[in-house]
Order: structure tokens, then sequence, then C-alpha cells
């Protein structure tokens, strides 16, 4: 589904360069639900970036479904942490996720009913002609998620996507997208700083280096299916993936300076 | 409706471009020039109506030796800087005073909301046979068409002052008189300098329109005067002066502005629309 | 008495007694310049009803709406061009600040040399005069942007065209308002003055012609003209800004923290341009 090889990212030239993602390799079979874990300030915003197009990678390549990606697929939909930023507030919550589809060619019949099943399946049915500021933050990100499944992707990217909404509504979300998931049958990359979340959520774990960033280890998540909240989460095998995720995390960089350095200070 | 402090150009271009080249302005500059030149001296434009930019540039360097041509821009100064004096005394006082008091407000709201929008100019027939066509009406003309902007500004910059500012520094135990110097005109200082930036710009709009409508000694007037001597390629020359004038007191003002608006734009980040 | 009526009596007192205390004042004038009130009043009446409507009042309309128009439909256009490529705004920087800061009645003369003394040189005065803040403020509006949201559409594929018109253009709408309001305020003025300076009809001229005359009671009633045509103008802008901006009303109160209520009237004053608008 996505492979991605060796793929580094440099900002600037010469002596002021910063390496944001350094050589960076893994991938995601379809299907599954896979999450990027790292500390803040480890590239994961830029990988994001890079993966869906917006930004090209200075080494090393992004492949989806056999097309290298240089420009934002269509395949790929996005989900934004700010939906602040990424909803339009001149646009009411049905324009917000029917505008996508105009480019794909799709007509405004067929238009309106992939936006009605979205926002039906995440739970907005009685607001599609409000604004999305006069929805609380929690149903904003909602919409967000409407617009990537009405988009219909092969892969979703999720980049933080609930690292501004409280505890409980997070919670909520988090099955949400667990359910809609398998209901839409859609491969997930979710981005995440929060180890709960990501061993809650994923089939596959991806732990990342402070920068230059790199993949320390990949943990398989075996826990059953479907997931629960306060069940998942009292497994002894939640807590030992936990400890060992959050080890991994903690540990300081190993071998890095025979690495192409770039000043880690600049990164951090 | 803040200025896009730090906003980043839009469809992801790429911003430094336009720093690298930097001869990129004064080539448009030479480039527009040499055009105007070459129309003028090519036929395209008959010259008795824009005579190349080199004769005009003569024009103007043989009047600038001129002591009358010094003394109309002295003129135009003189009624522009006093009018604005003038507006700035009378306006932003009391701008400041009707702003923070909420009866007052109430009371000429309005009033104001009425006057705003008439044309200064407007009123020029009446300054005429009030004040002659001397400075003297220039100056009421011109503190006339500043004195709104100033205290629109002023009057809407106290009623933006953060509420949860002006309670802490009660608690902190200052006065009325206290919070008004310390807490209300602070705050409303960066709208004053938008008010001010304004009023200036209206001020040498209405002083030179003053001085072509009704003749009145100054810049405007010399513009008509040379013209109706058929001196086109001076009469281009003033009007260069007077662009030149123009862009001094923007550069100015605008300056000015920035400063107060630097520390606003840190107090007041999240708000930016 | 309800609260709202004590409100409207409260905020209109002023303006009521400035013109009872005018006509009453006024009444015995003597005085050439300052004719009674009622003589001004009955003055507006014989002119503007409807005698002199076609020969000054519709054509000053036309040209202020014509320059109007142009310099808001050229604004916008040019300040997109400029907003959207940073070369083109490095390019233009020193010209447009050069033509924006002239002040604009210095160029009726050579205007006229080109144009003529008729309705187009008007019209370009008028348009050349407003353009500027409405360019300005577009440019502004366009870097203002948030990249964020520009991100967006492009991982979503919205072509050029299609995320210039339906994200880069409404999120600058405020911004060109605020532009456009400021634009209506100067072309007035320059329609105003460039009546004045050369024609043969339109308010600005018929406001000159009376006073140059003595028909004192005539110059008052077209003063008051030009102030009634203002006040309209500028109605019908801020309820036209109203309408377009309810969105940005709600969204910046809820960016805010405050209640949100659809298409909710501010009561606070919006000052004539934000600090750097």
């Amino acid at each position: 589904m996505l492979e991605v090889t060796q793929l580094t990212k440099t900002y600037g030239r010469g002596a002021s360069a910063v390496q944001a993602v350094g050589n960076l390799t893994f991938r995601v079979a379809p299907g599954e639900f896979v999450c990027i874990v790292g500390q803040s300030g480890c590239g994961k915003t830029t990988l994001l970036k890079c993966l869906s197009g917006l930004i090209p990678p200075t080494s090393g390549t992004a492949v989806l479904q056999g097309q290298v990606i240089d420009r934002p697929p269509d395949k790929l939909a996005l989900v934004f942490q700010e939906y602040s930023r990424s909803l339009l507030p001149w646009m009411t919550v049905r324009a917000n996720v029917t505008l996508p589809l105009r480019s794909k060619g799709i007509d405004s019949a067929r238009r309106e009913d992939l936006a009605e099943e979205a926002l039906t399946a995440v739970g907005l049915s009685g607001f599609f002609d409000r604004y999305p500021w006069q929805l609380s933050g929690g149903m904003q990100q909602r919409v967000a998620i409407a617009r990537a499944l009405a988009y219909q992707p092969e892969i979703l990217l999720m980049d933080e996507p609930f690292a501004s909404v409280d505890a409980q509504t997070r919670a909520d979300l988090e099955d949400l997208v667990l359910r809609l998931r398998d209901e839409f049958d859609v491969t997930v990359l979710f981005v995440t700083h929060d180890i709960d979340e990501a061993i809650y959520l994923s089939d596959r774990v991806i732990v990342l280096t402070p920068p230059p960033t790199r993949v320390r280890e990949v943990v398989d998540v075996n826990l059953p299916r479907p997931r629960d909240q306060i069940e998942t989460k009292g497994l002894p095998a939640f807590t030992r993936l936990r400890a060992h995720v959050f080890e991994l995390i903690k540990r300081e960089p190993a071998g890095s300076a025979g690495d192409e350095v770039l000043s880690d200070q600049h990164a951090t | 409706m803040t200025t896009a402090v730090g906003a980043g150009p839009a469809l992801g271009a790429d911003d430094h471009g336009g720093q690298r080249v930097w001869w990129l302005p004064w080539l448009t500059v030479l480039g527009v020039l040499a055009s105007l030149e070459a129309l003028s001296r090519s036929g395209a434009i008959p010259q008795d109506h824009l005579p190349a930019v080199t004769t005009v540039l003569t024009a103007l360097g043989a009047e600038l030796r001129n002591p009358t041509f010094w003394l109309r821009v002295w003129e135009t100064v003189q009624a522009w800087g006093l009018g604005l004096a003038v507006a700035v005394v009378a306006g932003i006082p009391l701008g400041l005073a009707i702003g923070s008091n909420r009866l007052a407000y109430r009371i000429v709201r309005v009033l104001i909301e009425f006057v705003r929008p008439i044309p200064p100019v407007a009123v020029l027939p009446l300054a005429v046979l009030l004040f002659g066509t001397g400075v003297e009406m220039k100056v009421y003309l011109v503190a006339f068409a500043a004195f709104f902007p100033l205290l629109f500004q002023a009057l809407y910059g106290v009623q933006d002052v953060d509420p949860v500012a002006r309670d802490t520094a009660r608690a902190y135990g200052l006065g009325p008189a206290g919070c008004f110097v310390w807490v209300t005109v602070p705050s409303a200082l960066p709208y004053v300098a938008t008010g001010l930036r304004l009023s200036a710009a209206i001020a040498l709009i209405v002083t030179i329109a003053t001085e072509i409508v009704v003749g009145s000694s100054g810049l405007g007037y010399a513009i008509n005067e040379v013209r109706y001597a058929s001196d086109i390629a001076l009469m281009y020359g003033i009007i260069l002066v007077t662009g030149v004038l123009g862009l001094a007191i923007a550069i100015v003002f605008r300056q000015l502005e920035r400063r107060l608006l630097h520390w606003h734009a840190s107090q007041r980040q999240g708000m930016a629309a | 008495m309800t609260r709202r009526m004590r409100a409207i009596a409260l905020e209109s007192a002023l303006p009521v007694l400035l013109v009872v205390v005018w006509w009453a004042a006024s009444a015995d004038s003597e005085s050439i310049y300052f004719p009674p009130l009622r003589e001004i009043v009955a003055t507006f009446a014989d002119v503007w009803l409807f005698d002199r409507v076609a020969s000054d009042l519709i054509p000053s309309l036309i040209r202020f709406t014509a320059g109007f128009v142009v310099a808001v439909a050229g604004g916008v256009g040019l300040g997109l061009l400029i907003g959207l490529s940073p070369l083109l705004r490095r390019a233009t920087d020193p010209l447009v600040d050069f033509l924006r800061t002239l002040p604009k009645p210095a160029i009726i003369p050579p205007a006229i040399l080109f144009l003529g003394a008729g309705a187009s040189m008007k019209v370009f005065i008028i348009a050349f005069g407003a353009i500027w803040p409405v360019l300005l403020n577009t440019v502004d509006g366009v870097r203002g942007v948030d990249p964020g949201t520009l991100d967006m559409a492009r991982v979503y594929g919205l072509r050029r065209g299609e995320r210039i018109r339906r994200v880069v253009l409404p999120a600058a709408t405020p911004q060109i308002f605020a532009g456009g309001r400021l634009a209506l305020a100067i072309a007035l003025i320059l329609m105003v003055v460039s009546e004045m300076v050369a024609s043969t009809n339109g308010l600005g001229y018929f406001v000159l012609l009376s006073q140059q005359t003595f028909a004192i009671p005539e110059m008052w009633s077209g003063i008051l003209l030009l102030g009634l045509i203002g006040y309209l103008f500028n109605g019908i802008f801020v309820l036209a800004e109203r309408r377009a901006l309810r969105w940005h009303r709600g969204w910046r109160a809820a960016a805010l923290g405050q209640p949100v209520e659809a298409g909710a009237a501010t009561t606070r004053p919006r000052a004539l341009v934000a600090p750097g608008g």
C-alpha cells in the first residue's frame, strides 16, 4: 500500500541546514492501522507533508500503490490537527465536505450523497447546514473526518487529530475512528505523541527517534479487537506494550555519532 | 483586520524568491521611466500631453532654483501641518474622553455615524465664504477633514481596551485616573496612530484639492499656474513633487504606526483575523 | 417607557437638539452666509424635488458608481495577482507606493489634458483614487491566508482556479471590505473635487457655482445633499458587508470564546480601520 524508503527531508542549505527527517524506511500494508509516535519536534509533521505530497523529500521516496508521491495523490486524505484552520469558516458543514469532491469530477447529486453518508457516519446528521464555528471542537474534528471519508481515500493520514480536544471527547473520537476504519475499509496512518492512544488504536506502532529522525523500532500490537477503552487498556499486554514504547522513546539516541549529523541543536 | 504579521505567502509560493532579487524594484522603476520616455520621444503620446521624462526632470531641476517654487512648497506644507495639528489637538483628547464614558458615547453615537461619511470637500465653498481663499481657509478645511478620522479612531481605540487589563489595573489599586493614563491611553494608541496616518493622507489630499479648486497659493495652485502657461513639462515636475511629499508623509506616519503596533500585535495574538 | 425606547431617545437626543437649536438660532438670521434653516429646507425641496435631479444629481451618481465599481474590480483583480506572486509584489512595490500616496487631486490637470473635462475624466480620477485601499488590502488579505488552510486545499486536490475562488478570495473578503469602506470615502471626495475643477454639471459643480453666484441657500442645500449621499452610500455598503461577512463575525466570536449566535449583530462599535488595516 504505502512504502517509504530512505526518506529524508532537510530544510535550508549549507551550515544552517536542519534535518527534519533523516532516513526513514517503513511500509504500511493494505487495511492496516499504523501509528507513528515520537517526541514533539521529531519531524512527524514534516513526514506527513512529504507523504501527502505537499513538499518534496530531499532524498528517498514514498510510493503509494506503486506510484511515487510527488504531488497530493487523489487516493489519499489528510485530517489535520487544527480543525479550525482546515475547515473553511465561510462554508457550511455540507459545503466543506463536498468541496474536495468537485475537483474529482463527481456530479453534484453524488457529492451530496457522499457528504450525507459521511456526515451521518460520524454522527452529525442534524448539522449539515451549520457553520463549523457553531460547533464544538470535537464536532468540528468530526466534520474534518467526514470530509476525509467522503473523499473516498485508500489511505487516511491523521496528524495528531485529537491533540486539541478534551479527554472524554478524545476517547469518543478514537472509538469513532476505529469503527469508521472497518465501515469504510480504509488504511490508516495515524501520527500522535500519545503512547496510550497509539497502542489502543493500532495494529503496529512505529517509534521514531529524536532528530535526526529514524525508525527506532516497529512494535506489533497483538491486542484483541474490537477494542474497548476500559477493557483493552486494562489488559496486562497493554501495560507491557506501553512500558516498552515509553522506554524506546526515552532512550538516548544510539550511535548518532557516525550518522550524517546535521546539528541536533538546530532541530530542537 | 490586523496586518499580516509574519503571515506566510499564499499558495506555498517561495517568499525568499522576492528577497533575493533586491534589484527588481529598481528595474521596474527604470523600466517605467524608460517606457514613458520612449512613448513620448516616439510621438506615440503627443509631447504636449506627456513630455519626455528627461524634459520633465530638466524643467523641474531649473525650477528647484526658483525661490517662488519653494514658497509654494512651504505654503502647502504649512497648511497641511497646521490643519493636522489642530485636528490632533482637538480630535484625540475628545475621542479619548467620549470613548471612555459610556453615557457620552451613547449620546454622540448617532451624530458621529451621520457626520462620518460626509465628504469634507463638500464644505469647501462655505469655508471660502467664511475665510476667503488664503491660508486660514485651508487650515480650517484641512483641520475639519483630518479631525474625524482621529476622533473615531481614538474613540474606538478606547472602547477596545482589554477588560482584563482594566480589571487587573483596578485590582492593583489604580484609580480611575491611573487606569486612564496607564491602561486606556496606551491601548488606544495604535488605533490613534492608524487614525493619524489616515488623517495625514486625507489632509494632503484636501490641501492640494483646495489649491486646485479655488486657487489658494501652494503646490496645487502652481500646477494650474504652469498648465495655463502651457509649461506642461513643469506641470508634471510639480506633480512629481507632490507625489514625493505624499510618499514622505506616508513613510513617516507608517513608521510611527509600526512602532506603536509592535507591542500591540504581540499582545493580541490569536485575534488576528 | 421600555428600555429600548429609552435607548433610542438617548441616542437621538443630540441630533434632534442640534437641529432644533440650528432652526431656532437661525430663524431671524440676517447673515447672508447663515440663512435660516427654514429657508435652506425650503430651497432644498425646491432644488432637489426634482428640479436638478436629472441635471446634477444623476450625473454625479453615475460617475461615482462607475468609478467605484472600476476601483473595486480592478483593486481585487490586481491585488490577487500581486498577492499571489511575491516576485510581482516586489517588482511593483515602489510604483504602488508612489501612486497610492500621490495626492490624487494633483493629477486632475493632466487627466483633463488626456481625457477632456467630461465624465470619463471624472470616472478615471475616482477609480484611480479609490483603487489603492482595495488593492493593498486584497494583497494583505491574500498573503494572510492561513498556510494550514492552503495545505488542506492542496491535499484535497483543489485546482488553482478553485483554490483562488473558493479559498483565497473568501478568506480575504474581510480585508477587502475594510479597504472598500475607505475607498468609498475617497471616491466621494474625488467625485466632488473633480466636479468642482472642471464640469458643467454635478453636485460639486452645483455647490461651487452656488457659492460663486451668492446663491447661499442653494449652496447649503447642496452641502446637505452631499452629506446625505455620503451617509446613504456608507449605509448601503455597511449592510452589504454585514451580509457578506456574517460568517466572519460568528467565526471571530467563536475564536474569542464569546457566545455564538448565527447572524448576531455586533453591538460593539467598529473602528474606521483597525490598526494596520
